[in-house]
């Protein structure tokens, strides 16, 4: 569904991705590893429209989507998680999935003011979701507290529970795991390979959690100074020459 | 630690009174051509050294200073804790509010006409602050030159009542709509600039129009402005002695009683009030609705919202165009209530006070922005000798907020929803 | 002949206050280098330089001190002292207590110090505008008697002369002091500059000393050069300012200098082709067609985004 093709990005004079390839398949979780500076997150940034490639192709769904405005690739279905989380601070968690919901709202203003019932219907809607989803994660009882207030584990959970409210195909999470303590990895580990099985949807992950990336990951790319370095099944990269020596160094 | 002490203090002093010897304790004084220079009296050079001596301790035994002042309880305390159950709330605000607007309502048939028009100028602020705390504390975007939909409201009105003959009634949703096309058609190019440089645009935008207005000369009598704005009238029953219009009656004639002036002083300031509450409930929905949680969203991180199918130019152009609607609505009010207009009513420093209000009652409070806008209106006139030091204060306090208190005197609250356990 | 008369005045005229706009610009572009935020008081604290400058100047006429060079260079030190005093005072009120928050915050506060600032002076010197004397007269004319004659006063190549050795002074500063290195090291990555043991608050208050003793020095130029002040003075000038520093590319010192002598003959045309009135709506135009179209300005970098 998602197949990236020879994607360079180039800041000034600085080559930070280089030719990197990329598929996802549906029903697939895929991961991308690599070094600290690899250019993991820049391949993520082309992907959800943050940045505009310089070079290469993204097709998602077969549509062309690289230099599209980062809004409107979120709406063809591919939403991402940061490597720091972004919450709306100062917003309740229910607020926050309700703000990630907002294509499925009735945004007229007109509308809104006057409370037509198809207004209220798809209000009511989108917070039956977000009840689902807080249940989901395990945040109920926070319901109404300010998100930036959550302890770090809770702000992860909630930054994917605001993504699956948008009801996505594919997922991106940027380092999903970086920060949590064991179990919490071990919860993390279980909801992600639940979102593939249970709701469908394709996952790419940065990750440094070795042992994340290994047992859940379908295929691994591995990416060295913005160049892919290798690519296939977890048993496949573990035994790569290249990938050790660019983790392990030439010894 | 303490000679490091004592040195930052001494130096702090000294500072103090480099800032404020010269400045205060020299007046220059233009007679005709020369400038003469005279020392200011014992007084202030006393005050500028007591403000020396104060810096000097405070610096010397900051820690501690600042160690007490922590330990005082605040007045206001940050409302972190759950919030009370939705429906008992709303139930004691809505009847605050009754109770509030019942009073407002018959308040001014016991008390001077001054205070009338006071309470009408401070209707017309609270329309104003309300907007713009739309665009600034609810979607973050500083505007600086909101004063220019404050003048294209009233500019409307004034043109539209001189060259047509058009109404108040009429002018009031034309004055806002064409205030809400201005903002649309000025928002569009600049709202993707990043939060200071819209500020200065903003500014630029706002300066434009008033430099325009005073030059357009043929168009809007320059700086001598536009005169004899008609007042509303009431079911085509005016508020004057004579009927101006054809067609009219009179409402003092109509209803058989005395004339009186306070009538249309009364009249005008039920209409603000009508509006204000209006404004307030309109904008009170939009917070509820996903628009409003939008500009939030948007205000607290852009990034983040993009990613999860935000448009950034459309929901800060909503944002942007409502605060302009209800700032010419107030345009188009103030306007009939002066009778007269001049690009001199629409400088910076009145979108300077209008910030102040927003940001000292405590961005996206409505609550806090209509009790500041009361305040700011108020006060000064309460305490006469005090008005010249108004701006002085503002601007103090501007400073002291962003410092101490950033959310404001009356943070907004956020609103408690309820949810249902789906399975 | 005549023609070409008449637009070298404007270019004279243009080049004049372009060159002092540029001057109170540097105030601007470093600090936005620096903390990456617009020191909206600093024209403010141009003013108070202006006024300082006067009240030095009345004073020292009170005593019958009148030989020229003295009495310029005690408004000049007198004014710089003051400004600066001022700039460190904001930059540790204002400024510091309130770096790092959400974007809004320190502009805010900012623009409440701007506000404070012109009324301080104005409960202080009254709201009138105070004539300021010329003290340095004449200058050479050109063209033919009768007709139109181009000038190039004293005062004027006092104002560009002055903003050159400024600029000069202030280029080998940065380029080879330590503080100046320093200053280029805090801009670039103030973390990284903070765990290699520089004092970022002494540099960041060093900035704020830097760009007000400049603008006090526009601040005494200018007032000579207009022959009147008042305690809105400022404000007009620090908005054409950071206009100048905005269109050179802000963060960048020369930019500074060459967007303040673009935006000082483009007035400076308006009024002489145009009309004096609509000056302000051209500055003010430029700057949101800069803005718009070239963020970055003439001689600024890009910035890039991070996540």
């Amino acid at each position: 569904m998602l197949d990236v093709q020879s994607l360079s990005m180039r800041f000034g004079g600085l080559l930070a991705v280089d030719q990197v390839s990329l598929e996802v398949q549906e029903h697939e979780i895929v991961s991308i590893i690599g070094p600290n500076g690899a250019g993991k997150t820049t391949v993520f940034n082309c992907m959800s429209g943050f940045y505009k490639p310089t070079g290469g192709k993204i097709l998602f769904e077969g549509q062309a989507v690289q230099g599209k405005p980062d809004h409107k690739i979120s709406r063809l279905g591919m939403v991402r998680t940061f490597q720091h989380v972004r919450l709306f601070n100062q917003m309740t968690v229910v607020e926050n999935l309700l703000v990630a919901q907002h294509r499925h709202l009735n945004t007229n203003l007109i509308a809104g003011l006057m409370k037509t019932p198809n207004y209220r219907d798809r209000e009511q809607k989108s917070l039956d979701r977000a009840a689902y989803w807080l249940d989901r994660v395990g945040l109920m009882d926070l319901a109404n507290r300010e998100a930036g207030n959550l302890a770090y584990g809770q702000q992860r959970r909630l930054e994917i529970a605001r993504c699956m409210v948008t009801e996505p195909k594919l997922l991106m999470l940027d380092e999903p795991a970086a920060g949590l303590n064991p179990a919490e990895t071990k919860d993390l580990n279980q909801l992600i390979v639940s979102l593939k099985e249970d709701y469908n949807v394709s996952v790419v992950l940065i990750e440094h959690d070795m042992s994340l990336v290994m047992d859940i990951s379908d295929r691994i790319n591995v990416i060295n100074q913005g160049r892919p370095l290798a690519c296939g099944t977890p048993d496949e990269i573990r035994q790569n020459d290249d990938v050790i020596k660019a983790y392990l160094g030439e010894a | 630690m303490a000679a490091q002490n004592l040195k930052h203090a001494f130096f702090c002093a000294v500072i103090t009174l480099i800032i404020s010897y010269p400045i205060l304790g020299f007046n220059l004084e233009a007679q005709g051509i020369n400038v003469t220079l005279t020392g200011a009296g014992t007084s202030t050079i006393v005050m500028v050294l007591l403000a020396a001596v104060v810096v000097f301790l405070f610096q010397l035994f900051r820690e501690s200073v600042m160690a007490t002042l922590k330990s005082i309880p605040r007045p206001l305390p940050q409302t972190h804790k759950e919030p009370v159950a939705e429906n008992k709330r709303a139930k004691i605000e809505s009847r605050v509010l009754t109770a509030i607007i019942v009073l407002a309502l018959f308040w001014p048939f016991f008390v001077s006409r001054g205070s009338v028009d006071l309470a009408t100028l401070a209707l017309i602020y609270i329309m104003l602050a309300l907007g713009l705390n739309v665009v600034v504390g609810l979607a973050g975007l500083l505007d600086l030159g909101y004063v220019a939909f404050y003048a294209v409201g009233a500019y409307t009105f004034a043109l539209l009542s001189e060259y047509f003959g058009i109404s108040f009634w009429m002018s009031l949703p034309l004055g806002a709509l064409l205030a809400a096309l201005f903002g649309l058609v000025l928002g569009f190019p600049v709202l993707r600039l990043r939060g200071d440089y819209l500020a200065i645009v903003t500014l630029g935008f706002g300066e434009i129009i008033r430099i325009l207005l005073n030059n357009w000369t043929s168009l809007t009598g320059g700086p001598n402005g536009i005169g004899g704005i008609p007042e509303p009238t009431l079911f085509g029953m005016e508020f004057g002695r004579h009927v101006k219009e054809e067609g009219n009656s009179s409402f003092h004639e109509t209803f058989g009683i005395a004339y009186s002036g306070e009538d249309k002083v009364i009249f005008l300031y039920l209409i603000s009030l009508v509006l204000a509450v209006f404004t307030a409930l309109v904008i009170r929905r939009f917070m509820r609705m996903p628009v409003g949680r939008a500009w939030e969203a948007l205000r607290e991180d852009e990034i983040a919202a993009r990613s999860l199918g935000l448009s950034r130019t459309s929901v800060k152009l909503t944002a942007f165009t409502i605060g302009a609607f209800f700032a010419g609505f107030a345009g188009t009010v103030f306007a009939s209530k002066q009778g007269f207009i001049s690009p001199e009513s629409f400088v910076f420093l009145e979108s300077a006070i209008i910030l102040a209000i927003v940001v000292l009652g405590g961005m996206g409070s409505q609550l806090g922005v209509i009790l500041a806008a009361i305040a700011v209106t108020i006060l000064p006139e309460l305490a006469r000798e005090f008005s010249e030091y108004r701006m002085l204060i503002f601007g103090a306090a501007m400073v002291l907020m962003m410092v101490w208190r950033p959310q404001g005197l009356m943070p907004m609250r956020r609103i408690h929803i309820e949810l249902k356990k789906q399975e | 002949m005549q023609d070409l008369l008449y637009f070298s005045q404007q270019l004279i005229n243009g080049l004049t206050i372009g060159s002092a706009y540029a001057l109170i610009a540097i105030g601007y572009t470093m600090v936005y280098g620096i903390i990456g935020m617009i020191n909206f008081a600093h024209g403010e604290i141009y003013m108070i330089g202006a006024y300082t400058a006067l009240i030095a100047i009345t004073g020292l006429a009170t005593l019958g001190i009148a030989w020229l060079p003295v009495i310029l260079i005690v408004a000049l030190v007198c004014a710089m002292i003051v400004s600066s005093a001022m700039g460190w005072a904001v930059e540790r009120v204002a400024y510091r207590p309130v770096r790092g928050r959400h974007r809004l915050i320190p502009l805010i506060s900012a623009i409440g110090m701007s506000i404070f600032l012109q009324n301080y002076v104005h409960l202080a010197q009254g709201s009138r505008n105070i004539g300021f004397p010329a003290l340095i007269d004449g200058g050479f004319q050109f063209g033919p008697e009768g007709a139109f004659e181009m000038s190039l006063s004293y005062m004027q190549i006092t104002v560009f002369v002055t903003t050159l050795v400024c600029m000069a002074v202030l280029s080998l500063f940065i380029s080879r002091s330590r503080t100046g290195r320093a200053c280029r090291a805090v801009s670039q990555d103030l973390g990284m500059a903070n765990l290699l043991g520089i004092d970022t608050n002494r540099i960041i208050s060093a900035t704020f000393v830097i760009g007000a003793a400049l603008a006090a020095v526009a601040g005494l130029l200018l007032g000579m050069y207009y022959g009147s002040i008042d305690p809105l003075f400022g404000f007009i000038a620090g908005l054409k300012a950071f206009t100048a520093a905005v269109l050179g590319g802000i963060g960048s010192i020369p930019g500074a200098m060459l967007g303040g002598l673009i935006l000082g003959v483009s007035e400076s045309m308006t009024s002489g082709y145009l009309s004096g009135e609509y000056k302000d709506v051209v500055s003010f135009g430029l700057l949101i067609l800069i803005l718009l179209f070239k963020p970055t300005g003439l001689l600024g970098k890009p910035e890039v985004e991070k996540i």
